[in-house]
Formats: C-alpha cells, sequence, structure tokens
C-alpha cells in the first residue's frame, strides 16, 4: 500500500518537474508534506537542508532519504525507480530515433540548431553559479578568486575534482569565514 | 573495461558536483568528451537539449542516455548508479551528524567557494559550444539563434522546452 504511494508520489515528481531535479523539489513538498503527510514541513525544511551540505544531485538525495525514512531500502530503491526510469527511458528512446536519421540533411539542421540554445541556457545556469556565490561573499574576493580558479583549471589543466576535494577539505579544517580578500 | 569507465566517469561528476544535478554538466562534459571521447561536443549539446526538454531530474537522463551509447543497457544501468548512489548513501548513514552540522558556516564557506569552479566549467562549456556552433553553422545562424534564446528565455521567459523546439525547426529549415 505504502509502495504503491511512494512509486505514485515519486512518479509524478520525475514527469512533472521540468528544469532538473532543484526545480522539482517544490514537488516533492506537495507530494510528501501536503499529499501524503510523511512529515512535517520543518522535517522537509531540515533534508533539504542537509541535502544541500552534501555534493552530489540534490532530488535524489531527498527522495532517497525521505523514503528510507518510510519504508528502508525497498522505500529508496522504488522512490528511485518511479523517479528516474520514465523519464531516462523516453530520453533513450528519442535519441535512439533521432540518431537513426542523422543522415538526412534536415537533421543535421535540427542538431545545429540546438546548439547556440542550449549555449544560451548554459550562459544564463553560469551566470546564476556567480550570482549565488556573489550573495554570501564579496566581489572583491570573488573576481580574484575566480580568476585564480580559471588558470588553475584551465591553464594549469588540473582535473576539477581535485580542486573541488581541495575545497572540500580546506573549508572542513577552517574554523573562521572566509570574507574579504583572503584564500 | 567500459563499464569501470562509466562507473568513474559518472560516480566524479555524482560527487564533486556541489549544487545538485545541473552542477554536474560540466564535470559530466568533462569526461565524456574530453576523458573518454564518447561524443563530441556537438552530439553531447543535443543530449543536453533533449533533456532540457524533458521533465525529470538532468543528471539522471544524461547517465541513462550515454551509459547505453557507451555500453548498453547495463551501461545505463552503471551511469545512473554512479551518479546517484554514493551522494543518497552518505546521506542515509550520516543523517545524524549532517544534522549537527547543517547550521555552521563551514558548510557556507565550502558552497561559496564551489560555486565559482562550477562557473568556470560551465563557462568553458559555453564557450566550446560556440566554437562548434560557429564552425556547423557559421555566424549568422549562430548569433541569431543566441540573440532570440536569450530573448525569449530572460526577457519574454518562455518555457526551455519551446525555446528548443523553436531552435530545432529553425535548424532544420535553415542551416545546411
Amino acid at each position: 500500500m505504502m509502495h504503491w504511494q511512494i512509486f505514485k508520489a515519486f512518479f509524478r515528481v520525475g514527469m512533472l518537474g521540468f528544469g532538473g531535479g532543484p526545480s522539482s523539489i517544490p514537488l516533492v513538498k506537495i507530494e510528501v508534506v501536503d499529499k501524503y503527510k510523511w512529515m512535517s514541513n520543518e522535517e522537509f525544511q531540515d533534508v533539504l537542508a542537509i541535502a544541500n551540505v552534501l555534493p552530489g544531485p540534490i532530488i535524489t538525495k531527498v527522495a532517497g532519504y525521505i523514503c528510507y525514512q518510510i519504508k528502508g531500502w525497498l522505500g529508496v530503491a522504488n522512490a528511485m525507480v518511479a523517479m528516474i526510469l520514465p523519464t531516462a527511458v523516453i530520453m533513450t528512446i528519442l535519441l535512439a530515433l533521432f540518431t537513426g536519421f542523422k543522415d538526412l540533411a534536415w537533421v543535421q539542421g535540427m542538431s545545429a540548431g540546438v546548439v547556440p540554445v542550449v549555449l544560451v541556457m548554459l550562459a544564463i545556469l553560469t551566470i546564476e553559479f556567480l550570482q549565488s556565490a556573489k550573495a554570501v561573499t564579496t566581489w572583491a574576493f570573488l573576481i580574484p578568486f575566480t580568476i585564480g580558479m580559471l588558470i588553475i583549471l584551465e591553464v594549469l589543466n588540473i582535473h576539477p575534482a581535485i580542486v573541488i576535494a581541495i575545497i572540500i577539505v580546506i573549508s572542513l579544517l577552517r574554523k573562521y569565514k572566509v570574507r574579504g580578500g583572503s584564500t | 573495461m567500459i563499464y569501470m569507465e562509466i562507473f568513474l566517469a559518472f560516480l566524479i561528476p555524482g560527487i564533486i558536483g556541489y549544487g545538485g544535478g545541473p552542477a554536474s554538466i560540466p564535470l559530466v562534459e568533462r569526461e565524456v568528451v574530453d576523458t573518454y571521447g564518447w561524443m563530441t561536443t556537438g552530439e553531447f549539446a543535443e543530449v543536453l537539449a533533449l533533456g532540457n526538454s524533458l521533465p525529470g531530474p538532468i543528471l539522471t537522463k544524461m547517465g541513462a542516455y550515454i551509459g547505453y551509447e557507451a555500453g548498453g543497457v547495463l551501461g545505463s544501468i552503471v551511469a545512473v548508479t554512479a551518479s546517484v548512489l554514493p551522494s543518497l548513501v552518505v546521506m542515509i548513514l550520516l543523517a545524524a551528524l549532517l544534522y549537527k552540522l547543517k547550521g555552521t558556516n563551514k558548510f557556507s564557506t565550502l558552497t561559496t567557494l564551489i560555486r565559482p569552479v562550477i562557473a568556470i566549467l560551465m563557462g568553458v562549456i559555453v564557450v566550446d559550444f560556440l566554437f562548434n556552433s560557429l564552425e556547423v553553422s557559421g555566424g549568422f545562424h549562430t548569433i541569431f539563434l543566441i540573440v532570440i534564446a536569450f530573448i525569449l528565455l530572460q526577457i519574454v521567459k518562455i518555457h526551455p522546452a519551446f525555446v528548443i523546439m523553436i531552435g530545432l525547426i529553425y535548424g532544420a529549415l535553415f542551416i545546411r
């Protein structure tokens, strides 16, 4: 019974959430707090806060954690399948069909026409990331830091995993806040 | 060992992408296009375009398709598992500890420092896409579509799926 509810709830989240996981969080809240009342709004906010502490996709952590609370590991598996599988299958089928017609001139035109559009979407996302960093620090820190990181990542060609791992270690070891020009 | 490669290609974005699935996109591009060469920049843009027009979490959709391209159905399962499972398991196992840490400023420091890194990685893909488009479609179509897409997305605020559709139709009709 409960498993069927979990399946329905996260199937809806997966099929109705446009714009990637983070924009689907309100949909999870509607299912989990408003509709099925598996937790209170405060508990949901707490789950969201700890999901933001960890790296990795947000929506799968939130959904997985909530379902673990109510139905254990089987609940987790159920929610993941319900949320991920339908759109993953649709995506694979559509792209496989598309690949089959790849030699046609107009299909090649389509794949060329989509690149500038995706470029703009990513550019907007890039600016949003910088703005959200700006919201908690100053330009005086952010600009030199960003330029420094650009050099490390693109000129020195250090793998981003190494850069991010170092940042994680440094921020966990430090006891004081980052403010102003120090790195 | 293709499955091991797929696993690593999605494990790294899954465990270092700070800020949810979309933040992992540049990390996936780096592995898939640069490190393993499973697809070109243009093909990656197509996958991203379709991923943005369909509902559901973005990283898992990308993983499902790219994993399938590189290693069939099993590859698809491996990619999705690698991108989702590690961070989820950590969250479930360490929840009690994380509750204690969530208010401390260590994590706000962390997020502040990682966002510019993600922004740079995304900015680099934007430049990649730009050069790719200039090469394939030429300057006129590229600039025209960038301007139109920007106006529709940021000023008129039409749903991204429709803007992608416009790009597809424009391309089918005018880009040769």
